[in-house]
């Protein structure tokens, strides 16, 4: 049994009488790479976004290796996370946007070095020269000087990443990192995303419509349907043998629209 | 590109006629009225400054989640923009002394003006910020960077481009409103003008000068707000 590098216990996010996540049990293991489907509104986005801390539970605990992300541990009682704490546990996660969220005013570098340097503290030439490794391992090391919006849609999302990994995350998210592309650009993403999947020890959670991606390079998939997993497994068995009703729905939908 | 050139034509021409028109008399009246205009570039300067830094300051901090600065702008904002800029004027040049607070003339228009135009800044600032994208605001987040470092470093950047075009025209009133300095006993361009009417009786080649010579003002400012909209909008021209 390896590590459990992620842990949802009994997590619960509401908006207003709306239950997005509903009592939420959920885990990754080290290294782990899971892949999150399941229909619009089914809360599978909600996952990363908690874990990310961009939106706030109402109940439960995530735990990122081992330690609480919302609350802490003080005298032997969990309470509120303090910004240091949060802070500290949110620097091993690094999160991929559908919208690739560039600064617009900043070139791929710049992009890349501006949390490393001005968050991390790392001197301007160690940034740069860690950034230049990453922007050529996404294939983008000519591309240092441009503007986003001098980039198509599949550099920006290379960008995005390369600029993800300069923080040097444990915990990679991916949020749909394709469906803002134009699909003769889905390839590229998707290739440095497989890169990083085989060829390093991130651990992967990635919320997807590329389900033949996802079959290829996920450890385990979960089926998301009204804020809970309904139904989780290693790729080929829950994509040829699809156990929940809901599931089997869902998956020959998607197979009706390619 | 032609039309700004034929206003410059238009303008030059304009100048050169009345200038052999009323050649003897510029003589008289004009080095009192380039005295007045000293005097209306410096409580322009001043008050551009004061007004820029109040409205980021207040526009910035009408946003915090401090209720105490939040409120002090909000109160700041509504009784300056609520108020006559000429009234404001009379309390800080006439009644404060009575609190037992001088202020010279030119304090006293600088601090008006200054302030009161910083109270329309701020709502201009404020919507700027507003209408960064929300996903700039999450990246900087899953970046880990400070709230401090975000507003500085990556929202205030692109709101700036928003902003540019409200601050022209406001830069442009302030100046016009630099006028009412005359209230509070300073001698500007347009009180000199007054002043010369007065002496000489030249109505129409003083107030002609004096408009001339507002408008110059005024283009130096639309000239420059242009090039820092190009220089903005080179790089940041936003792709969906």
């Amino acid at each position: 049994m390896s590590d459990v590098k992620i842990r949802f216990d009994d997590v619960v996010k509401r908006y207003g009488p709306l239950v997005v996540l509903d009592h939420l049990n959920f885990q990754v293991a080290d290294g782990e790479i899971v892949s999150i489907i399941g229909p619009s509104g089914s809360g599978k986005t909600t996952v990363l976004r908690v874990l990310m801390t961009l939106e706030e539970i109402q109940d439960g605990v995530i735990y990122v290796a081992g330690e609480p992300l919302n609350k802490m541990e003080s005298g032997g009682r969990l309470v509120p996370a303090s910004k240091a704490h949060v802070r500290r546990l949110r620097s091993r996660i690094g999160m991929v946007f559908q919208n690739f969220n560039l600064f617009p005013h900043m070139t791929a570098l710049q992009n890349c070095i501006e949390s490393p340097v001005y968050t991390n503290g790392l001197s301007k030439e160690e940034a740069i020269k860690a950034s230049m490794e990453l922007l050529d391992m996404v294939g983008l090391a000519d591309k240092r000087d441009h503007y986003p919006s001098q980039l198509s849609g599949g550099q920006q999302q290379r960008v995005a990443i390369a600029r993800t990994l300069a923080m040097r995350p444990e915990i990679l998210l991916f949020d749909e990192p394709t469906s803002a592309l134009d699909p003769e650009m889905v390839g590229e993403v998707l290739n440095v995303i497989r890169q990083l999947a085989t060829a390093h020890s991130y651990t992967m959670l990635m919320v997807t419509h590329q389900m033949g991606f996802a079959r290829e390079v996920s450890d385990r998939v979960c089926f998301f349907d009204k804020g809970k997993i309904v139904e989780q497994n290693v790729p080929a068995e829950l994509f040829d043998r699809p156990q929940n009703e809901r599931l089997q729905k869902f998956l020959s939908s998607v197979k009706e629209a390619h | 590109m032609t039309g700004r050139l034929a206003a410059v034509a238009a303008l030059l021409a304009f100048l050169l006629g009345l200038s052999v028109a009323t050649f003897s008399d510029l003589r008289v009246f004009l080095p009192a009225i380039l005295k007045g205009a000293v005097v209306t570039v410096e409580v322009t300067f001043w008050s551009l400054i004061l007004f820029y830094v109040s409205a980021f300051l207040s526009g910035i901090g009408r946003g915090s989640k401090n209720t105490f600065i939040r409120w002090s702008c909000v109160v700041y904002i509504e009784v300056f923009r609520g108020t006559s800029l000429l009234v404001i004027l009379f309390w800080f040049f006439f009644v404060l002394p009575e609190f037992g607070i001088t202020l010279s003339p030119i304090v006293a228009g600088v601090l008006g003006i200054g302030l009161n135009f910083g109270a329309y800044g701020a709502e201009i600032v404020r919507g700027a910020i507003v209408a960064v994208p929300k996903g700039q605001y999450e990246a900087c987040t899953a970046l880990n960077i400070s709230p401090l470092k975000r507003m500085l470093r990556i929202v205030i950047p692109q709101a700036v481009i928003i902003m540019i075009p409200g601050f022209t025209n406001l830069t442009i009133e302030l100046i016009k409103a630099t006028a009412l300095v005359s209230a509070v006993t300073l001698v500007d361009i347009t009180y000199a003008s007054v002043q010369q009417n007065q002496l000489h009786y030249r109505t129409l080649e003083i107030f002609s000068v004096t408009l001339l010579l507002y408008y110059c003002f005024a283009q130096i400012v639309r000239f420059g707000m242009a090039m820092l909209e190009d220089y903005s909008k080179r790089h940041l021209l936003r792709k969906a």
